[in-house]
């Protein structure tokens, strides 16, 4: 039996405190799309997608609208381009990425992941040709979202990659400069890549996933922070507590909407990834809930503490609520995608190193960060390494997404508009690490004992 | 605690989807007419009502309306519209969900 009050509360989430289900991200395997006739092997990738994906938007907006719960995206991520594209000995990708943005189209979604290479021990020529047809690739289309997994806890830092990545990110920056180098924004760079992953820019589907599956992730800092205000006075345990079970609530949405549009799909269901995933709209920021714990400023002395205890009570609370947790589990702090993070940096609040810190203890790490154009490819490159090996050594997930914004100096802002928001451009250390990161070679994988 | 009659409880949940119960609420400025509005359109297209509860909230009228679709002539959504219409005429909001969404959120 339901109460009023809990009828009510249900219904004010949504309404009042912008609670939705983020995604729902159904991955494709193309497994069986490869072929040494590029051309070939294109037709049977659109074929398969638009296949698969036919009913995907229709059956979202349906449950949308039965549950009264937004179902903000619906995408698309497929098994790594590299994979697949290998036979064909093409020269560039470039016609891959063109197939999946068109069967993008079609089914009417708004990104598709996995023009993507694993290359966290070395490259093989699939990879390498992948990566370097990122840029053309994101210039050429719009809804391919690029991946490259470049370092695991299990086999070290591969810096050859994460040179080769950064030239990349940089080129991409000056090729789509007339729109603010909002290719940038589409290249997620991965330490501990999850398989599962239903967010973009860095989902794709992984090669230990069934041919056909649903994931979803969910939403919900503005539900967050409202609890949180409602506890007024709490000590940081009854906090954590009643995080813990906002938590459950959002994520049983998830769950619920992941289920019910797999069963319809009649594809089997994943995973729910326990996030609290922000929008640019003001009330739905994660940097507001860390405000709202007591700090003046996301960036303050204490944000990585806040953050770690938001961070481990969303997850405490979520993985009870759903039979299968992956993707990236925890909480987002982008920063053009969240109004609270946007003003902590105009303020001054919030630098480069000290975002870096939170990232060890949440989900994701340096995502949409612009930072000057001029930074050079080897401090790119050194700003990857720093966050791939917070990932490395602490058995987590990381990842970047910076944007060398062509043209724009300290003080600029980068405006992409819609879901990827804006963002003031941040200042970089400008001491060099070309040396080290010029060395090249891999970091070997952290020791598993005499952990400190 | 005003409790509801009709739903589901946490055992008798139905994880198929084949539950055709949902929750109809009702919020906004009190007025004569509303319970005839929403009972006429349900009562138009087949939709059984089980429980109704009212209450006053912060001068709002708040209605929750616990219903079964087993013998509906429409699908859900439109019968979204046909309240969301109806609710505009009236000038208060009218949602209806499938009483799915509340037992997942609110029942282990």
């Amino acid at each position: 039996m339901l109460t009023t009050e809990e009828i009510l509360e249900t219904i004010k989430m949504v309404q009042e405190e912008n609670l939705d289900i983020r995604t729902i991200t159904m991955g494709i395997s193309l497994r069986d799309c490869s072929d040494a006739d590029h051309r070939l092997a294109c037709q049977k990738i659109y074929d398969k997608v638009t296949h698969r994906a036919e009913k995907l938007v229709q059956t979202g907006d349906e449950i949308a609208r039965e549950y009264g719960l937004p179902i903000v995206n619906k995408r698309i991520s497929v098994t790594p381009i590299a994979l697949i594209a290998e036979a064909s000995k093409q020269e560039d990708y470039l016609e891959y990425a063109r197939v999946l943005d068109r069967a993008a189209e079609e089914v009417g979604v708004n990104f598709i992941g996995g023009f993507s290479a694993l290359v966290h021990k070395g490259f093989t020529v699939g990879d390498r040709v992948l990566i370097e047809s990122i840029p053309e690739a994101l210039s050429a289309t719009e809804r391919v979202c690029a991946s490259v997994n470049v370092a695991t806890s299990r086999v070290g830092i591969n810096m050859d990659a994460i040179n080769l990545c950064s030239r990349v990110i940089k080129k991409t920056a000056e090729l789509t400069k007339a729109a603010d180098s909002v290719g940038c924004a589409k290249i997620v760079i991965f330490a501990n890549v999850p398989e599962d992953n239903p967010f973009m820019a860095g989902a794709f589907h992984g090669i230990g996933e069934p041919d056909c599956v649903i994931n979803t992730g969910v939403s919900g800092p503005g539900v967050v922070k409202s609890a949180i205000k409602r506890a007024g006075d709490a000590d940081l345990g009854d906090l954590s507590e009643t995080v813990k079970k906002i938590a459950f609530k959002i994520t049983r949405m998830g769950e619920l909407v992941g289920r019910t549009a797999a069963r319809r799909l009649g594809v089997p269901f994943g995973i729910v990834d326990l996030s609290l995933a922000p929008t640019p709209a003001v009330g739905d920021s994660v940097a507001e809930i860390i405000e709202e714990m007591g700090l003046e400023r996301c960036g303050a002395p204490g944000s990585t503490a806040a953050l770690a205890l938001l961070n481990d009570a969303v997850k405490k609370g979520g993985a009870m609520a759903s039979s299968y947790v992956g993707g990236l589990s925890g909480a987002f702090i982008p920063v053009s995608e969240d109004a609270g993070m946007i003003t902590s940096v105009t303020d001054g609040a919030l630098s480069l190193e000290k975002l870096e810190a939170m990232t060890a203890v949440c989900s994701v790490g340096l995502d949409m960060v612009a930072v000057p154009g001029a930074t050079s490819a080897e401090t790119i490159a050194a700003i990857i390494a720093d966050e791939t090996a917070i990932g490395v050594f602490n058995h987590k997930t990381t990842a970047v997404r910076i944007i060398p914004a062509a043209g724009k100096r300290v003080g600029d802002q980068v405006e992409f508009g819609g879901l990827l928001g804006k963002a003031p451009v941040m200042a970089v250390n400008n001491f060099k690490a070309d040396k080290f990161v010029q060395r090249g070679g891999r970091i070997p994988a952290p020791i598993h004992s005499l952990r400190n | 605690m005003n409790r509801l009659k009709g739903l589901l409880d946490s055992n008798g949940n139905n994880e198929d989807g084949s539950g055709n119960r949902i929750v109809i609420t009702v919020i906004g400025p009190d007025r004569v007419g509303i319970i005839a509005a929403v009972s006429n359109i349900l009562a138009e297209n087949g939709v059984n009502i089980l429980d109704i509860s009212q209450t006053i909230m912060q001068e709002f009228f708040v209605m929750i309306l616990v219903a079964d679709m087993e013998k509906a002539s429409v699908d859900l959504v439109s019968l979204k519209d046909l309240l969301h219409e109806k609710g505009k005429e009236l000038q208060v909001r009218i949602d209806a969900q499938h009483e799915d969404v509340f037992n997942y959120m609110h029942r282990i």
